[in-house]
């Protein structure tokens, strides 16, 4: 095979033995890699009704075709998949970096973890030998210091690591997985997965070339794809960084300030993309294979914080400024650099900080509950210290560190009015209450509350539609990037880079057909993700979700915008949510309980999951 | 030609970012297959600010030709390229060892010596850098380019205070 390694490596970790099984050509095309892939393993290798943090659920680790090739982002992706412990439906998460090449190059396009060790270890794939080591000594440190110590004793300095921090041992269910120090396989909480096996970290080394079918065309395209990378597609991402959405979001007034309560920020300007680049940023760096260069690397230079250095995104830094009402931005920059340390998800950790301001604000919670914190919206030291807590999940902390629908549960008192999510997943930094056509994208996402699974928040804000107002039909717009979303991500190139495929599927066929020399056509390649999403679906379907779940948080849909802004008034009712529901369903193919029909999994050739629907026609 | 014309492949360390883009392009353009491992130029990531590639920098005496116990490895007069006798070279590192930058490696498959040749003098890892982090430049140059640097840098902090 070209691109692909044809290659499964199986580990178990409760006997210890490994296994390899061939990734046939068939399943190669019909699922792609990464996420497609990921996902369609994770349903042949669990039993439904399984406990996510059980030895049942199997941790699932993909490559992409592209991966271990020059490609630019596609080069160097890897996803986690796995049953999330935040929603109990689909869990996955893509990074980027350096070690999904170096997996390719071991020759592996997937790696399936399944059981529990008896006691912590890490695992050790140096190309074809694989072998469990004892952790030990591991457990508790970072993610960074476990990636030091691992190369230390192996000997080899160019090994690539993936672990998980404390927060992953004590199974806080926001626990992320980082690689290569600062990259983070985010969402959905696998990092307490690999946590529930006593997985501390997965070490690569691969040595072998990854052969391309048509190198000579396909290196001719790499180089209009740098050419393209190094215009206009790009040049958010290249320039401010995706931190300039915080005066644009202002601005459109949808900017979800402290917990949702607002939708503009008065202290937006103090944590604008413009002023963390005049005054953090000391160096933009990149991927391997990438010619974009995204990553702004923040330090603080002055004050309590002075010296803490991490990478600055808009979602994190939404979440623990507007969200919290903190406009420090030495404070987002340290509890960000906590979230590395300790291995959280820090657009949940944001979320869950500005939960608990809210419930604290309320009188939900008191002093007594946070440990003498004044936790009132805007106290950044307060926000950093709960950071803290809910890494070691210490007090306070403990409760939060199981997600902010859960701990709304626990604390009770009508919290879960201020618990903003969707399946369980912690909502990101767009207040749809005022972008309607992003509304319907988070509310069907199958991993839950997210923007990276639809994208549609950009046609409500390039103002292609009327955001205050869902009309019929308009499900199809988010349906055509919901699409292209997961073969971005089973191909697993970056999302930043996505507006360099000026042909979308034509491009990315032609991508992965110079790649791999499977024929792949921009119609099929469409088809493909539809594949992928109904896949996704009929994973959900079959762990018990429905119509139901396909909800929207509490205050999206009770509380319109208050501020003097454009979106003022503007939320979502329930009776607006039925008709976007019934519109998207309708143009999915499904039925109106959201589940795909015989004839729709037939066309897709899904029809050996038709049992998963069977009864539910 | 004088030995100030030799051009070598030299990273700036404000603009590299480590982005491996190099390491690809090298080992595809000397083996056409995509392998780090095969590649002349190297990344050094030591954490995210700190990060330059490595290539051969033409030393004048080049300290790897004179550890060959073999005679294996001879310097170009002209160019000042390494070039390597794949027959009489037997891997057994003596160079490497002599190599203050790490910049001659032992090939994976071959099991002899490889280093940058400059592809002839048209280096394709200084055509793809998407920094344009990467100079073919002579060390005169290099000098002139850091004394620029420097009194830019100079008139930069008179102008602040």
């Amino acid at each position: 095979m070209f691109g692909y390694a044809g290659r499964i490596l199986r580990v178990n970790l409760t006997t210890g033995k490994t296994t390899l099984e061939p990734l046939k050509e068939e399943m190669a095309k019909k699922y792609i890699g990464g996420i497609g892939l990921g996902i369609r393993l994770l349903i042949d290798n669990s039993r439904p009704g399984v406990d996510p943090l059980s030895p049942e659920n199997p941790l699932i680790l993909t490559t992409g075709p592209l991966s271990g090739t020059i490609a630019p982002t596609g080069g160097n992706g890897h996803a986690f998949v796995a049953k999330s412990p935040l929603t109990n439906g689909v869990g996955e998460a893509k990074s980027h970096g350096f070690f999904g090449a170096e997996l390719k190059r071991a020759g592996y396009d997937a790696v399936i973890f399944e059981g529990r060790a008896e006691k912590p270890v890490y695992v050790w794939i140096d190309d074809d030998s694989v072998q469990i080591m004892d952790a030990k000594h591991l457990w508790g440190k970072s993610p960074q210091e476990t990636e030091d110590v691992i190369r230390e004793e192996l000997g080899d300095y160019y090994i690539r690591v993936a672990a998980i921090g404390l927060a992953g041992e004590k199974l806080s269910r926001i626990a992320c997985i980082i690689n290569d120090k600062t990259r983070a396989a985010g969402r959905c909480g696998l990092g307490a997965v690999m946590g529930s096996k006593n997985l501390k970290a997965i070490a690569v080394r691969g040595t072998k070339d990854v052969p391309v079918a048509k190198p000579e065309e396909f290196l001719e395209f790499v180089k209009v794809l740098h050419e393209r990378m190094k215009g206009p597609a790009t040049v958010k991402y290249r320039t401010l960084g995706t931190p300039q959405n915080v005066l644009v979001h202002n601005s459109l007034g949808c900017l979800p300030t402290r917990n949702f309560t607002n939708a503009v920020f008065e202290g937006a300007e103090k944590v604008s993309g413009e002023y963390l680049n005049m005054r953090f940023v000391t160096k933009i760096i990149g991927c391997s294979s990438c010619a974009m260069r995204c990553e702004h690397i923040a330090v603080v230079p002055e004050g309590p914080y002075k010296g803490t250095m991490a990478r600055v995104e808009y979602e994190p830094l939404w979440a623990f400024g507007p969200h919290c009402g903190v406009d420090r931005m030495d404070a987002i920059i340290k509890a960000i650099d906590l979230c590395n340390y300790y291995g959280m998800d820090s657009i949940s950790a944001g979320n869950i900080v500005g939960f608990a301001m809210d419930c604290y604000e309320h009188g939900i919670l008191t002093k007594d509950d946070t440990g003498g914190l004044d936790l009132r919206f805007g106290n950044a030291e307060a926000m950093v210290k709960v950071v803290e807590m809910m890494g070691r999940r210490e007090g306070l902390g403990n409760i939060l560190a199981e997600g902010v629908k859960r701990a709304a549960e626990i604390i009770g008192k009508g919290a879960e009015k201020f618990a903003n999510h969707i399946k369980g997943l912690e909502m990101t930094g767009y207040d749809i209450r005022g972008l309607k056509t992003a509304a319907v994208g988070y509310a069907v996402s199958f991993r839950g509350a997210d923007h990276n699974r639809h994208g549609a928040y950009a046609l409500d804000i390039a103002g292609k539609v009327d955001r205050f107002k869902f009309e019929k039909g308009r499900s199809k717009l988010v349906i055509e990037i919901e699409d292209l979303y997961t073969i971005i991500d089973s191909l697993i190139v970056c999302k930043f880079s996505r507006g360099v495929y000026y042909k979308g599927f034509e491009d990315l066929a032609k991508y992965y057909t110079l790649v791999t020399g499977i024929e792949m056509t921009a119609e099929e390649l469409r088809r493909t993700g539809e594949r992928i999403n109904n896949l996704a679906r009929l994973y959900n379907i079959r762990e018990g979700f429905t119509r139901k779940d396909d909800h929207l948080p509490i205050k999206v849909m009770t509380t319109p915008i208050p501020d003097e802004t454009v979106s003022k008034g503007s939320y979502i009712t329930q009776e607006e949510l039925d008709f976007m529901l019934d519109d998207y369903y309708a143009h999915r193919g499904w039925t109106r309980d959201g589940v795909p029909t015989l004839e729709k999994l037939k066309e897709l050739d899904l029809e050996d999951l038709a049992y998963i629907v069977k009864d539910k026609l | 030609m004088s030995i100030h014309a030799r051009k070598f492949v030299s990273a700036d360390p404000d603009k590299c970012v480590g982005c491996s883009v190099c390491e690809y392009i090298c080992s595809f353009e000397k083996e056409k297959v995509f392998n780090p491992l095969k590649s002349r130029i190297r990344v050094v990531r030591l954490d995210t600010v700190v990060n330059m590639s490595i290539a051969c920098r033409l030393c004048e005496d080049a300290p790897c030709v004179a550890a060959c116990p073999r005679d294996a490895l001879r310097q170009s007069e002209e160019t000042g390229i390494i070039m390597v006798d794949e027959d009489k070279c037997n891997g057994c590192g003596w160079c490497i060892e002599a190599c203050d930058y790490g910049a001659i490696m032992l090939h994976p498959d071959k099991k002899v010596v490889f280093v940058c040749d400059t592809c002839n003098g048209s280096p394709k890892c200084v055509e793809w850098c998407p920094e344009k982090a990467l100079d073919f430049i002579t060390k005169d140059v290099l000098a002139q380019k850091s004394r620029i640097a420097a009194v830019k840098k100079l008139f930069h902090e008179v102008l602040r205070t």
